[in-house]
């Protein structure tokens, strides 16, 4: 940690400045956090009446629990999806955006709005969009003769959300895909140019391998939003259904917790949540890092 | 830290890699490299795809917000805005958005999303400022703990600990109150290590004068530090704009009233009540409302929003 020499002499100052952020931490992070750490290892009954320690039975039955199993492999999925289609897709973008000279600011203004866009409003945008009987872009896919219905088929479904979910996305990863793009010394790639070497391939043995940085970096920002912050297009458009085709796992925490009333199990649920978190952010942290000396 | 700075830099349109290019402008694939119109043409089409594909759910949901209430349930429903634009707006955001579900009028909603994003957005960069400005500018015990319980927070997302901090508020009374959906969202470890890695780059010189001179850090912190930040505060004004606005999760919890419910919580109300129940047209105005204020924030302030998004990823 790098450090400043000069300096400022008090006693209490320094705790004065610094007691409004620790005081919101600990009442409203650290604390709760604890709570969901030790009510993981209890059951309770839905009235709170009888409480009962039982260790890791929590976690146990979490893992025998094929809902749950479910609900991993569902966030797996959809997590991948998002991850892959949305880097992708702007990438694409970026590359094409990054060879034109006029213009180029307007296409950028273009794309980077739906980062505005709450995602539970997104979600209601593209299910107004494959709604089966209103929708336009379901009543274009049944005209091609494709069966479509989110409300009732699951794959339908999850594709519906991972799109809403991409397209949210799209802005942001754009614009670090360009800032990577612009920032590639522009004297590699006339080199490789003089030597004969067409556009796709300087794409592929110069700018995309000096792109991995930015690249990584953003599937692990990707994976971390796929995992939490896409609850609001979950709930909003399909509540984890239909049956449980959709339900990731920050949704069923949710579900578990509030509406089923299962407090052992859903704190039990968060403790795992936590424990993947903490997991990318080291990795995110570490690649960081790395980035420094690179 | 220092190559991220780096790509903020060249995220913005302007300046840093101006001196590389050739005066008269071209640039890579045009003309200096080598001249290939059918690519550049190809890009043009690309691009302009993409941006179709963006916009449609929007152009979508405006289009849908212009018209009547029977016009939207036709299939297909009209792909030109019809005439009812002013009329569904008002009666939403003065009466509420729907006959069959009841809620507030989306105008008192939008007020409350307003205040929401306003005190987490000043309220964030408040705490964070000061808190950075303490671990930089002094030596303390506890000084190091305090940094890595706040980069703990990181790690603890609102979605993994749902229900007992649904429980502190509860007990603090909070439920319903402006301070309820506020104050739980307002320590911020971005913001801060933001703050504290911008404060490691004001050159020692000015904090010695200042010394010298006999101000104290509270002057220091008002006549240099904070003056200088304005930059840092207007990108990171705009990011947490937008988080505020956008929260979902922390309102359905924390709002049990009709008065204190927020747009986007409001609108996954209003389709709540199922097929028959959903009048379109005014769920689609409610939802241009919903993404107006957030969308203006970016578009007005483009600069600060790619400095503050680039800035503000650690």
């Amino acid at each position: 940690m790098s450090e400043k020499r000069a300096r400022f002499e008090s006693r209490w100052l320094p705790y004065a400045l610094i007691a409004p952020q620790m005081a919101v931490t600990l009442v409203f992070f650290f604390w709760p956090a604890s709570q969901a750490l030790y009510t993981s290892l209890l059951v309770q009954d839905a009235f709170g009446t009888n409480t009962q320690f039982v260790w890791f039975d929590n976690f146990k039955d979490l893992f025998a629990n094929p809902d749950y199993l479910a609900s991993f492999k569902v966030t797996a999925v959809f997590s991948l999806l998002v991850a892959v289609l949305g880097l992708v897709l702007s990438l694409i973008l970026a590359v094409f955006a990054d060879r034109i000279v006029r213009g180029a600011g307007v296409y950028k203004t273009l794309l980077i709005w739906p980062y505005a866009v709450a995602p539970a409003v997104a979600a209601v945008l593209w299910l107004f969009l494959f709604n089966p009987t209103l929708g336009i872009v379901a009543h274009w896919l049944i005209g091609l003769g494709i069966a479509w219905n989110p409300l009732l088929d699951g794959t339908d479904a999850l594709i519906m959300v991972v799109i809403a979910a991409v397209w949210k996305q799209i802005s942001y990863n754009f614009l670090f895909f360009l800032a990577g793009l612009q920032s590639i010394p522009k004297s590699l790639i006339e080199a490789a140019a003089i030597d004969g070497a067409g556009p796709l391939r300087r794409f592929a043995t110069i700018v995309f391998p000096l792109l991995s940085p930015t690249t990584f970096f953003l599937l692990v920002v990707n994976i971390v939003y796929a995992f939490f912050d896409t609850f609001g297009i979950i709930d909003a458009s399909t509540s984890g259904g239909p049956g449980k085709s959709t339900e990731i796992l920050v949704y069923k925490v949710y579900a578990d917790g509030f509406k089923g009333l299962d407090l052992g199990g859903s704190a039990a649920q968060s403790v795992i949540l936590m424990a993947i978190v903490i997991g990318l952010t080291v990795i995110q942290f570490r690649y960081v890092e790395r980035k420094v000396t690179y | 830290m220092s190559t991220l700075e780096t790509t903020a830099a060249t995220a913005e349109p302007a300046a840093p890699q101006q001196p590389r290019r050739f005066r008269w402008g071209a640039r890579r694939g045009e003309g200096m490299i080598e001249n290939r119109p059918l690519l550049t043409f190809v890009s043009h089409v690309v691009l302009a795809i993409g941006v179709a594909i963006v916009a449609l759910p929007v152009y979508i949901t405006f289009v849908a917000s212009t018209l009547a209430g029977n016009e939207v349930l036709q299939s297909p429903m009209p792909m030109l805005p019809g005439s009812h634009l002013l009329d569904n707006y008002r009666t939403v955001l003065l009466q509420g958005a729907s006959a069959n579900v009841t809620t507030a009028p989306v105008g008192r909603m939008m007020f409350n999303s307003l205040v929401m994003a306003l005190v987490i957005a000043f309220g964030k960069i408040a705490i964070s400022l000061l808190s950075a400005f303490a671990i930089v500018y002094f030596r303390f015990p506890g000084r190091g703990l305090a940094f890595w319980m706040i980069f703990l927070t990181l790690m603890l997302p609102v979605e993994v600990r749902i229900l007992p901090t649904y429980k502190v508020v509860s007990d603090l009374h909070m439920i319903d109150t402006y301070a309820g959906l506020t104050i739980p969202l307002i320590a911020s470890a971005t913001a801060t290590f933001l703050f504290r890695q911008f404060f490691l780059t004001i050159p020692e010189e000015l904090a010695e004068a200042a010394r010298i001179d006999g101000a104290g850090p509270l002057r220091f912190l008002k006549d240099v530090v904070i003056p200088l930040s304005r930059p840092n505060m207007a990108a990171l004004f705009v990011i947490l704009f937008i988080y505020g606005w956008n929260q979902y999760l922390w309102p359905l919890l924390i709002t049990t009233k009709e008065d204190m419910y927020t747009t986007v919580i409001g609108i996954k109300l209003l389709i709540a009540g199922g097929e028959q129940a959903t009048e379109w047209n005014l769920v689609m105005a409610t939802a241009m409302l919903a993404m107006l204020p957030p969308a203006l924030v970016v578009l007005l302030m483009q600069r600060w929003f790619v400095k503050g998004l680039v800035d503000s990823e650690k």
